[in-house]
């Protein structure tokens, strides 16, 4: 075959890469018109102060989104500290021996784990084992060992990025171990951080195999975190599997993918502002 | 008698199987300039990194011999290592502002040693810059970022922030090397109003620098001390052929 010239070449690759970023904008951009088309009308005040009522056929979805509120919540709440505290031990506190190889390669395995196996984790062990029933805990907990592994693993490659020089400098005036990662090391690889908790928010928000097993389907209010919760995520799943009412189930969608892109969009502002404070 | 500050005798530095210093002998004296001359890799770094235990931090770090600073042996297992760190600043080879404001640097480590109040802070910060040099440049935006001042600001940022921690030791490696003519002047100014105050290790690779401001200098090569003495001896009448060759540009 015959090769092409250099010019050709970089025109060719320019094409095909302007294409593929195409591609991946676009199908992300249809998937937010596709169902914010068939949610936006359906969306009121209403809508999103109401309970739901007639198992969602009518009514609101107020009680499902203090459910999603609930279950989120407490999962980053025990995921979070959990999974930045691992961070900091295994990049700060380990020389990277056998032991850390195995919790990071153990912390990579269960990110790969499907998070329908999660569910009937959690299931087994919080909702019957531990008698928590289908409830908030069970699933907020079951949520949170899901997350952990994303929020390690950011965490950690924050941590790792900042300058080893800061430390030594750190150190060099006098700071103790302890100083150096809370007032040196983490307020740089907060940024990183913060960016990994967002994305797991966003994820816990969409779950919906590992919550169903753990955290039930009760359309009623949560009065506990002993509870059972209905969550947005579960609720479009049940109203367009069970044809309960499609145009709920797309309203619910569209509550969903507005409350994920608005909490990145908001967590990208106030990174940024931190970020010009600080450096 | 002269007054020796550090006793460094028979001093050895090992990362794990490597061994970087070689039974080093030397003195330092009280308010003198110690100049520490020779090739890369000579083992100087290490020596001022050993001085303030900064080793410790490497893997497989392993010390033979002592260093006695002010009649303690510091590697005794009861020595308090942020208070040894504390009493000897040191400046890097690459200026390493930390990110946050020219105020917050300077008091870093003042805080870190629990230091509290502004108006302690802000006499701590004002009375460091002036005694590094740089208090007349920054005085109206000490609030702007470390990270906006120039190299040679930086170099003295750092040097301002070892001072507010209040060190009775200075150790700098390289602290010009990165920097043009006139900022490295400024430095060598400051180093030499400072050892009124401080004991100053100066670890160069720019002869010519040892030459200006030290009292003293010490050849190291490979890991070992060649010779130490007055830096016009040195400089003049080297006793060893190997500090002639040095100096002569013959190596290194």
């Amino acid at each position: 075959m015959k090769r092409l010239g250099p010019r050709v070449e970089q025109k060719v690759a320019q094409a095909g890469l302007w294409t593929m970023t195409l591609v991946t904008v676009g199908v992300l951009l249809f998937i937010i018109f596709f169902i914010l088309r068939r949610g936006l009308p359906v969306l009121s005040l209403e809508f999103l102060t109401a309970n739901p009522a007639d198992m969602g056929k009518s009514g609101g979805i107020f009680s499902t989104i203090v459910g999603t509120v609930a279950l989120s919540f407490l999962a980053i709440l025990i995921a979070a500290p959990l999974g930045v505290g691992t961070a900091i031990y295994l990049t700060e506190y380990t020389w990277g021996g056998p032991l850390t190889r195995v919790i990071r390669f153990g912390a990579e395995c269960l990110a790969g784990i499907p998070s329908i196996i999660f569910g009937l984790f959690g299931f087994i062990l919080f909702v019957t084992k531990l008698k928590f029933g289908w409830s908030i805990l069970s699933g907020g907990l079951t949520m949170a060992f899901m997350l952990l592994p994303t929020i390690i693993r950011t965490s950690e490659e924050a941590i790792k990025s900042v300058p080893p020089a800061y430390r030594t400098v750190s150190f060099s005036l006098g700071s103790t171990k302890w100083q150096t990662v809370t007032r040196v090391v983490l307020p740089s690889a907060l940024p990183g951080i913060v960016t990994g908790i967002v994305l797991s928010v966003g994820r816990s928000i969409g779950e919906t195999a590992a919550t169903i097993f753990t955290a039930g389907s009760a359309l009623r209010m949560p009065t506990s975190i002993f509870s059972s919760t209905r969550p947005m995520s579960v609720h479009f799943y049940i109203l367009a599997r069970e044809g309960i009412s499609m145009s709920n189930a797309y309203g619910t969608a569209a509550v969903l993918i507005i409350a994920i892109l608005g909490i990145n969009i908001l967590t990208y502002y106030l990174m940024n502002r931190f970020i010009r404070k600080y450096s | 008698m002269t007054d020796v500050a550090i006793r460094v005798r028979g001093f050895s530095q090992f990362f794990g199987a490597v061994q970087k210093l070689n039974a080093l002998d030397l003195d330092v004296r009280r308010n003198e300039i110690l100049g520490i001359i020779g090739p890369a890799r000579s083992g100087k770094s290490t020596f001022l990194c050993a001085l303030n235990r900064l080793n410790d931090l490497v893997r497989g770090s392993r010390v033979e011999g002592t260093i006695t600073i002010d009649g303690r042996d510091i590697y005794e297992p009861d020595v308090d290592v942020i208070e040894l760190r504390r009493k000897l600043g040191m400046v890097f080879a690459t200026p390493v502002p930390l990110p946050r404001s020219i105020f917050e640097n300077v008091a870093f480590g003042a805080r870190m040693a629990g230091l509290k109040g502004r108006a302690r802070l802000d006499a701590v910060v004002r009375d460091s810059l002036e005694r590094g040099g740089l208090w007349e440049e920054v005085k109206d935006r000490l609030e702007t970022s470390g990270l906006k001042l120039s190299g040679g600001q930086q170099q003295r940022l750092c040097l301002a922030r070892i001072l507010a921690v209040k060190p009775e030791y200075i150790l700098l490696d390289e602290p010009t090397s990165g920097l043009d003519p006139i900022s490295t002047m400024k430095i060598e100014d400051s180093l030499r109003k400072l050892k009124k105050d401080y004991t100053i290790i100066l670890v160069t690779n720019n002869t010519k620098q040892a030459a200006r401001v030290a009292d003293r200098t010490a050849f190291f090569l490979n890991g070992g001390l060649v010779e130490a003495g007055p830096t016009a001896d040195i400089f003049t009448a080297p006793q060893d052929k190997r500090t002639d060759d040095y100096l002569r540009g013959r190596f290194g």
